[in-house]
């Protein structure tokens, strides 16, 4: 037997962590009841908050790590990982969800931010943590502070899968160009990426980024998750399209099959039948630039 | 894919997981490998391979798209298969802490506990002797996720692999019998592709 102790919290575990989501839809969750129904329909993890981005956007008001209770009741609740948003910049909310035992914390921007220049410093942790990036550049600024785990940003709450959309092109058109750089080029393209060499480095060589990339935003139905899929996700959160549905059983049970099979219109197409009314949802452009919350996080 | 005739053809379960790394791996060990969604893409597989990620998302999806009956009988049938993480939970005869109804393919004689090590702050890395009877020990750099462990191997199962706990035991982390073989741990997020060698080893030896 060899006798080296096991380690824990090292990139490889917190990186592996997201690697194993993949293909899959993490679900927002309220309550206990809702987990369940997240993990009987599918769900690869749930992510536990107060309120969904719906609600936040319609109650306002400062929005804040959820009670410890309520992510007690949900880790209880289901076998599947949970996860919990903490506010930008927030590392004492942070310290409490690893207390806690959550297995991913989102620094998230559908929280009100704690802090307007700085990101937690998340290598400080052992729980991986999963940020929001509308473009490259912020993506790669989040896995330098230590992000194991990117999703594009879209525009949470909205049922408007748009901004999905051009986050999650930007990104992977960004990733392209790279790419297609000459070694010397590199240079001047992370000092207006605002990334570090080396890592902009890393993505031109292997065309990907060196964690795992999901959508979020917006996804409210079948169609919107097999187009994000087929636009590179690689995996699927979704917050108020759900909950916010009629029948979220079926509704969470469909885009689980359409993240799978999203190259497969005719499951798609399946799936999409008999679902009752999407979430009633907003157009982005409708939303003064001060409350939308993409351009929370830089 | 490769040309027809010239090795073995092995399919990667992906319904949702780590496929891509898996398939990485069998391309390493110059395998074609194949994604496997539906029924008709067994055809004509010479082993499949189990990906890590969720075992109750695949159970669900495996049920709902009518790959978990012919799946589970070609496994009876002889299919050499390769799980980790999850993809042990899916070929041991009988789990613990599963969700209520959670089936699994089955054909090891195993029970595997599910998320047995913890949660993911008590996930690990740690190097484990790889012992199996068909090739040299070495020693594995193993990566534990949220993983499951072997309670109780039945006849004739062979244990190649324990991971050291902080109490000073052991905990069976790496099966095998016949052609099937199964780690609690994850090869294909390595980059050493030495335990995928052995399993594609077992199905050409067949």
């Amino acid at each position: 037997m060899e006798n080296q102790n096991p380690t824990t919290g090292t990139s490889a575990v917190k990186r592996g962590m997201a690697e194993m989501l993949k293909g899959g839809v993490i679900m927002d969750v309220v309550t206990a009841e809702q987990a369940k129904i997240a993990e009987d329909a599918g769900a690869v993890a749930v992510m536990a908050l107060e309120r969904v981005p719906a609600d936040i956007r319609a109650q306002g008001g400062v929005s804040r790590m959820s009670d410890p209770d309520m992510i007690d009741g949900i880790i209880e609740a289901v076998s599947i990982p949970v996860m919990a948003k903490a506010r930008i910049g927030h590392f004492a909310e942070a310290q409490v969800l690893q207390s806690l035992g959550v297995d991913y914390i989102d620094e998230s921007e559908v929280l009100t931010p704690a802090d307007y220049a700085n990101h937690i410093d998340k290598w400080s942790f052992t729980v991986p943590f999963v940020c929001g990036a509308t473009n490259l550049g912020e993506a790669l600024r989040r896995i330098t502070e230590g992000a194991a785990m990117i999703r594009s940003k879209g525009e949470a709450g909205t049922g408007d899968v748009s901004n999905a959309v051009t986050h999650m092109r930007t990104i992977r058109a960004e990733i392209r160009r790279l790419a297609a750089l000459e070694a010397d080029e590199l240079y001047v393209a992370a000092k207006e990426l605002q990334a570090p060499y080396e890592l902009v480095k890393e993505v031109a060589a292997n065309g990907k980024l060196p964690v795992v990339l999901f959508t979020a935003g917006g996804i409210a139905t079948p169609a919107d998750a097999a187009m994000m899929m087929q636009l590179g996700a690689e995996g699927v959160f979704v917050g108020s399209g759900i909950f916010k549905a009629g029948n979220p059983a079926e509704r969470a049970e469909a885009i689980v099959k359409a993240t799978t099979f999203h190259d497969d219109p005719d499951v798609v197409a399946k799936v999409s039948r008999g679902l009752g009314e999407a979430m009633v949802g907003i157009n982005v452009e409708e939303i003064p630039q001060p409350h939308r919350l993409a351009e929370r996080g830089w | 894919m490769s040309p027809v005739g010239s090795g073995p053809t092995i399919g990667v379960l992906a319904l949702q997981g780590d496929v891509r790394e898996h398939r990485a791996m069998l391309e390493a060990c110059g395998v074609a490998s194949r994604a496997v969604r539906r029924p008709a893409e067994l055809d004509g597989l010479d082993g499949i391979v189990l990906p890590g990620g969720e075992s109750t998302t695949m159970y669900k999806l495996a049920r709902t798209f009518d790959l978990f009956e012919p799946l589970r009988s070609a496994l009876r049938d002889g299919l050499p298969a390769f799980g980790t993480c999850a993809g042990m939970i899916m070929l041991a005869d009988h789990i613990e802490a599963g969700i209520v109804g959670q089936e699994t393919f089955g054909g090891l004689d195993v029970v595997v506990r599910r998320n047995a090590f913890g949660r993911q702050v008590d996930s690990f890395e740690e190097p484990v002797e790889f012992t199996p009877s068909w090739a040299e020990p070495f020693t594995f750099p193993a990566t534990f996720i949220r993983a499951p462990w072997v309670e109780k191997v039945g006849d004739g199962v062979e244990i190649v692999a324990r991971a050291a706990t902080a109490d000073g035991g052991d905990r069976i982390v790496g099966v095998r019998r016949g052609c099937l073989l199964a780690t609690s741990f994850h090869p294909e997020i390595t980059g050493d592709a030495r335990i995928h060698q052995l399993f594609v080893d077992l199905v050409t030896a067949r």
